[in-house]
């Protein structure tokens, strides 16, 4: 990574190539991050989800810069400007759809690129820093999706940001005065509302895009895992290059083109057809203004936060205080981030794992489902006992990981990629 | 030459420069971290705000804002009142010990209020701060934003949120998500009338 100086073929360039090149190191980026960036010949299906990570990044930047061309900061206008996006802007629909459901798409693309790293060991070592670059980017994305969740200032916005906030005033004695300093007043208000403008546009899209750059060059560093978890760099051919390896581009540029425009076909089928997939990626009660003196009958954010929100429900409180559930909420994040430390297999893959880690994988997919959708729904009937046994299995997955991942039975790892 | 640099004093010179520094930006942060909390102007709406329940009517009930916060002021019929008492095992802070209520309304026993008829409380649930609803009817089987209250339910609060239940005096039920009851605001009577004042103790210095 580190930038090399001036090689003997960057002087070769062409004229203007070769006048930026003495002052930029255009060339050696290209070169460590495009053109020479070796990544193993097998990735599959599972690696689209990296790239079109990037691709949702760049479409809600895009988007947002031009929804906040119209938008209004203030609680008295802040509803009525995003009706005038979507009705009076020309294209401003299309724009807002895409900002506003392209942070489900977003979602729905992050957690599927966060499994494939569960399933091919992408966080073992010596990708433990990738991996927790990965987790800070999660967490700053949830922030920032919840921030602008806030912005149209419906009713969900408004009921969603007293409930949010309303967690850290759990916290034993600052807990009072933390959350009356996050609102800037005695409820969520205008002053609340321009905060958390500021943090959205700004703030926190900063830190995201620095993260992204940080999680970028520490993978060019350690290089790309593969669905057969082997080091690629361990067999390298007589020029150096890993002989499992092909250069980025254009062999994977190309396959994430590929990747983008399937991508692009259901993205847009859902914008153009079912842009509040009825609910689950812009809720009902949302359509209508912030109303201080009327929660929503029921109220669930969106589907993306539910199943930690279904956590966060499942503790009851006891002692005079129901800080537990935010603990909890709070510990199915911070478990990610110790990941690497708990997988204690001598293999990567799960090709090569045996049926514990395979059914361990397995139960965790389906009871963070089930927590999704215990979230969604009201806390009566079923549900409350759901979402208990859905946060047991969560975190026995990861508690229990260094011993059942060294019970478990492996398949010799092959030498090269398959 | 390098070999008369005095190491430990340009240590010592750097790290006190690097100290005096990072004393520095925490100074300097703290006017940003400091505009954060309500401004004047948030503080100067925060006044006490003035309600007459004449014209309630028993079961009725209306909500007001005093600070930006729903409050409930209750008209309680009689027939609720005399059953408050008998449910007392049911809850899971009967007399208010932890909750955040003046000392005033925590010494009126069951009715937590300073005039038995009208209830004066905050509508935010001390869950996480949800609105909850009303259905002040007892019942045997009350229903609620499709939610089944279950038997014997003595009439009361119920927040859609989070499912905590409370009584017609705001105490919430044990093993709800809701860990104490709803707080209760200052407040205060004029003289020998319904009109109520939130915000102050004693209605001479409203």
């Amino acid at each position: 990574m580190a930038v090399a100086p001036e090689s003997a073929s960057s002087r070769q360039g062409g004229g203007l190539i070769h006048w930026i090149d003495q002052r930029f190191p255009l060339l050696s980026l290209w070169k460590d991050h495009m053109a020479e960036y070796y990544a193993p010949k097998n990735f599959n299906f599972w690696y689209y989800f990296g790239s079109l990570a990037l691709l949702m990044l760049v479409n809600q930047l895009v988007t947002g810069i031009f929804l906040t061309m119209s938008y209004k900061p203030s609680a008295a206008e802040a509803f009525g400007s995003i009706e005038y996006i979507m009705r009076d802007v020309e294209w401003g629909w299309l724009i807002r759809y895409l900002h506003s459901t392209g942070a489900s798409a977003f979602f729905i693309v992050v957690y599927l690129h966060m499994f494939r790293s569960l399933m091919y060991g992408s966080h073992r070592k010596p990708r433990e820093l990738l991996w927790i670059f990965g987790c800070l980017i999660f967490l700053v994305l949830m922030a920032e999706s919840f921030m602008g969740y806030v912005l149209p200032w419906g009713n969900m916005s408004f009921w969603g940001a007293q409930v949010i906030v309303s967690l850290f005033g759990s916290l034993p004695v600052i807990g009072h005065g933390l959350v009356e300093w996050i609102r800037g007043d005695y409820v969520i208000a205008d002053a609340t509302l321009n905060r958390f403008f500021a943090l959205h546009v700004a703030a926190l899209p900063l830190a995201l895009v620095f993260l992204v750059i940080a999680h970028i060059m520490a993978l060019h560093e350690v290089g790309s895992n593969n669905p057969d978890g082997i080091e690629i760099k361990e067999h390298k051919g007589p020029d150096g290059h890993p002989l499992d390896g092909v250069p980025f581009h254009p062999y994977y540029t190309v396959k994430d083109i590929v990747g983008v425009a399937g991508f692009l076909v259901l993205f847009c089928g859902v914008i153009f057809f079912a842009p509040a997939l009825g609910g689950v990626f812009l809720e009902d009660a949302n359509f209508e203004p912030a109303n201080a003196l009327q929660t929503p009958p029921h109220i669930a954010p969106v589907w993306y936060f539910t199943p930690f929100y279904a956590m966060l429900r499942a503790i009851p409180s006891f002692g005079g205080t129901q800080v537990w559930g935010v603990i909890v909420m709070g510990a199915a994040i911070v478990v990610l981030f110790f990941l690497p430390w708990l997988d204690r297999s001598p293999v990567k893959s799960i090709r090569y794992r045996g049926p514990i880690f395979k059914l361990a994988l397995a139960l965790f997919a389906v009871s963070f489902i089930v927590l999704g959708l215990c979230g969604l729904r009201p806390p009566s009937g079923i549900f409350p006992l759901l979402a208990r046994i859905g946060t047991g299995v969560y975190f026995a997955f990861f508690l229990l990981m260094p011993w059942y991942s060294r019970w478990d039975t492996v398949k010799p790892v092959p030498e090269r990629v398959t | 030459m390098t070999d008369d640099v005095d190491h430990s004093r340009r240590r010592l010179l750097t790290a006190a420069t690097a100290g005096t520094g990072a004393i520095g930006a925490v100074f300097a942060a703290a006017p940003f971290l400091a505009s954060w909390k309500p401004s004047a102007r948030a503080k100067a709406l925060g006044v006490p705000v003035e309600v007459d329940a004449t014209a309630l009517e028993p079961g009725q009930m209306m909500k007001v804002i005093w600070r930006g916060q729903p409050v409930f002021v209750v008209r309680r019929a009689k027939s609720v009142l005399d059953q408050l008492g008998s449910h007392d095992a049911l809850l899971a802070d009967p007399k208010s010990e932890d909750s955040e209520q003046p000392e005033y309304i925590k010494a009126q026993g069951a009715a937590r209020a300073r005039n038995p008829q009208i209830w004066v409380g905050l509508a935010v649930c001390t869950h996480l701060g949800c609105s909850p609803l009303n259905a002040f009817e007892a019942n045997n089987s009350a229903q609620l934003a499709g939610v089944d209250l279950g038997p014997n339910w003595p009439g009361g609060f119920y927040c859609p949120c989070h499912g905590s239940k409370y009584d017609i005096s705001g105490r919430v039920f044990k093993s709800m998500p809701a860990p104490t009851n709803l707080p209760v605001p200052s407040y205060a009577f004029v003289g020998e009338t319904m009109r109520v004042i939130i915000g102050v103790d004693d209605a001479k210095h409203a």
